[in-house]
């Protein structure tokens, strides 16, 4: 019997901490695993986006193996090209063709989203969980600067982070990590504080565990579904942010094969040649779309209570 | 209420002082002279170094930050380094345009999220409901420069309807709120569906058919005014990430917004004008935020001013 047990968060039920002897271990005969998997299965939005995922990942990681041409190779004679048998996106205003570099730019597109979301979770949990778990004027202090950055739209606090350390790759996902911190110190916040009060942390502490130890391995586990729904979701949003500060010439610099930046370079073309601008676009929204429908499939199977139906 | 508002305010005020501190300290601290850049490459160390000592960035930074919030205080954001004109007036003839797309977009967001949720939670499961969530997925997906582009190509190069961009008229803002809008429309649907379907599923709208009341007196009056609690937090809070959103869409468009200017501003590092946009923004969003707050507490009786 373990009623403290919820299947909204079961760390097996994610690819959270693995269960050590100081872990509550998990039921999975019927229980969280099974039971979020039914659910997801039954989803078939979360499948498709799982699905578009997935190929959008295989896509990126065997980039060099599949794309016909190299990301930089250039042919100046067949420069806006329209789309053809040879080049099946076209070529870009360079003669580069665009196939080529959209697959390329998968790789940078998802690689800056994990990063991003990496800094965001790395710094936003601690910082939430700390602060709701001690509480007091520190726990106070610490919301009351992460309420008034989520106070801003997370895109024009990246811009503004951009615009002051400068533009580049390495500073836009930095920046963009930044922006999505207060998301996730607010939702550890809460889940912290959720968890603290049940009878397990209380057990817990008359057991007279250290107190960082219940943090980090009976709380934390237990708050670990929301916040893999969440980075499934700012994954999503990372990606966005990344493409639009390309967009605006303060991410990824050219040559660099980035979406949002030849979405940016093609522009200037839109009446003459829109495919250059176009299909860097629709990358975009596609992966977007794909880890949104994932993330939503994956709460609603993780969290019944967030279910609509 | 009014005591509500009072200690609404003084709360917000910290977090604009933090802002300032902020916004000032991290353009003084990191790498880019502004004097270097703009007195350009033939410039001599003298040339700069009156540039410097014009804007007081010769001074230590303790000094320019007190005499940055003495300004402040008095409504002075400085002048812009490239334009020599005051930062306020400069924000100012541009926050016109940005509000403007913003409460555009917002009323297309509004008219097309409040009509599919409705929809959607009125009939759910149905292909209208399918429909209107699809729609609203593509819609928070889609980038905003994305959307903006195909409907330059398809209503302004393609089919010659409406100007691809400028702020001359209101014919020009009409593309820009369509493509802002419909990002934000897809939330405020999934907010409203949601919260309709469960309004519905109250014991108050039972007792409401069991009266014998029209089913669309039912949504209408019933339902949906207690549904729209929390849409209108949704509405404002969207409305911030429009104004956010707007810096991309006047690019885009080449619209003579904040966004834009903020853009171009930060290409040209043009300090005062950064941290007077910023500040500006600030300030609108603290605003924003307690008008929400206002806003629900005045929809909703069981939220007190406490």
């Amino acid at each position: 019997m373990r009623p403290w047990i919820h299947a909204s968060a079961t760390p097996e039920a994610t690819s959270g901490p693995r269960p050590s002897p100081g872990v509550l271990p998990l039921r999975l005969g019927g229980g969280g695993l099974a039971l979020a998997w039914r659910r997801f299965r039954r989803h078939r939005g979360a499948q498709a986006g799982l699905g578009v995922v997935l190929a959008f990942v295989l896509l990126a990681v065997l980039a060099p193996v599949i794309a016909p041409y190299g990301p930089t190779d250039a042919d100046l004679e067949r420069r806006l090209d329209p789309p053809s048998p040879s080049h099946w996106l076209g070529m870009d205003q360079q003669g580069r063709d665009l196939l080529s570099r959209i697959l390329y730019g998968g790789r940078i597109s998802l690689t800056i989203g994990v990063i991003a979301v990496g800094v965001a979770a790395g710094a936003g949990v601690p910082l939430g969980s700390v602060a709701g778990f001690r509480g007091g004027w520190f726990g106070g202090v610490l919301m009351g600067f992460v309420d008034i950055l989520l106070s801003f739209p997370a895109i024009l606090v990246a811009i503004v982070i951009v615009a002051l350390a400068g533009p580049g790759l390495r500073n836009a996902m930095i920046a963009i990590g930044i922006s999505q911190m207060p998301a996730y110190a607010r939702l550890a916040h809460a889940e912290v504080i959720r968890i603290r009060a049940e009878a397990f942390v209380d057990a817990a502490r008359a057991l007279g565990l250290p107190e960082a130890r219940i943090l980090l391995r009976h709380v934390l586990p237990n708050a670990a579904g929301p916040l893999i729904v969440q980075s499934t979701l700012n994954l999503a949003g990372a990606i966005l942010s990344a493409a639009y500060l390309g967009f605006l010439g303060l991410g990824a610099q050219p040559p660099t094969p980035e979406w949002g930046t030849m979405l940016s370079d093609g522009r200037t073309y839109l009446q003459t040649a829109p495919h250059v601008a176009v299909y860097p676009g629709l990358a975009v929204m596609l992966v977007v779309l794909g880890f949104n429908l994932f993330g939503d499939g994956l709460r609603d199977a993780l969290d019944p209570r967030a279910t609509q139906r | 209420m009014k005591a509500y508002l009072v200690r609404r305010g003084l709360v917000a005020l910290p977090s604009l002082f933090v802002v300032t501190a902020l916004v000032f300290v991290a353009t003084r601290v990191l790498p880019g002279d502004p004097a270097v850049l703009l007195a350009g490459d033939f410039a001599t160390p003298e040339t700069v170094a009156a540039l410097r000592a014009k804007w007081g960035l010769d001074r230590p930074v303790p000094v320019q930050y007190a005499v940055f919030l003495a300004h402040l205080v008095r409504g002075d954001l400085g002048t812009s380094i490239v334009s020599d004109l005051p930062v306020l007036d400069e924000i100012l003839q541009r926050f016109r345009v940005t509000l403007t797309l913003a409460a555009a977009a917002i009323a297309v967001a509004v008219a097309v999220g409040l009509s599919a949720g409705v929809l959607g939670a009125t009939r759910p499961y149905s292909g209208w409901d399918y429909g209107g969530m699809v729609l609203a997925m593509v819609g928070v997906s889609t980038p905003i420069f994305w959307s903006g582009m195909v409907l330059i190509l398809l209503f302004a190069v393609r089919l010659g309807w409406l100007p691809s961009g400028g702020a001359g008229s209101w014919r020009a803002f009409v593309l820009p709120a369509v493509s802002l809008g419909f990002f934000a429309a897809g939330i405020i649907a999934r907010q409203t569906r949601s919260a309709l379907l469960d309004a519905l599923r109250q014991d108050y709208i039972r007792t409401a058919r069991a009266k014998g009341v029209s089913e669309r007196v039912v949504v209408d009056r019933h339902a949906l005014r207690n549904a729209l609690v929390p849409v209108v937090t949704v509405v404002g809070l969207e409305f911030g990430r429009l104004l956010g959103g707007a810096v991309l869409t006047e690019t885009v468009f080449s619209m003579p917004g904040l966004g834009s200017f903020l853009v171009v501003s930060i290409f040209k590092r043009d300090y005062p004008v950064i941290q007077g946009i910023v500040l500006w923004l600030a300030l609108s969003f603290v605003l924003l935020n307690v008008l929400v707050d206002v806003l629900y507490a005045a929809l909703d009786p069981r939220v007190r001013y406490a």
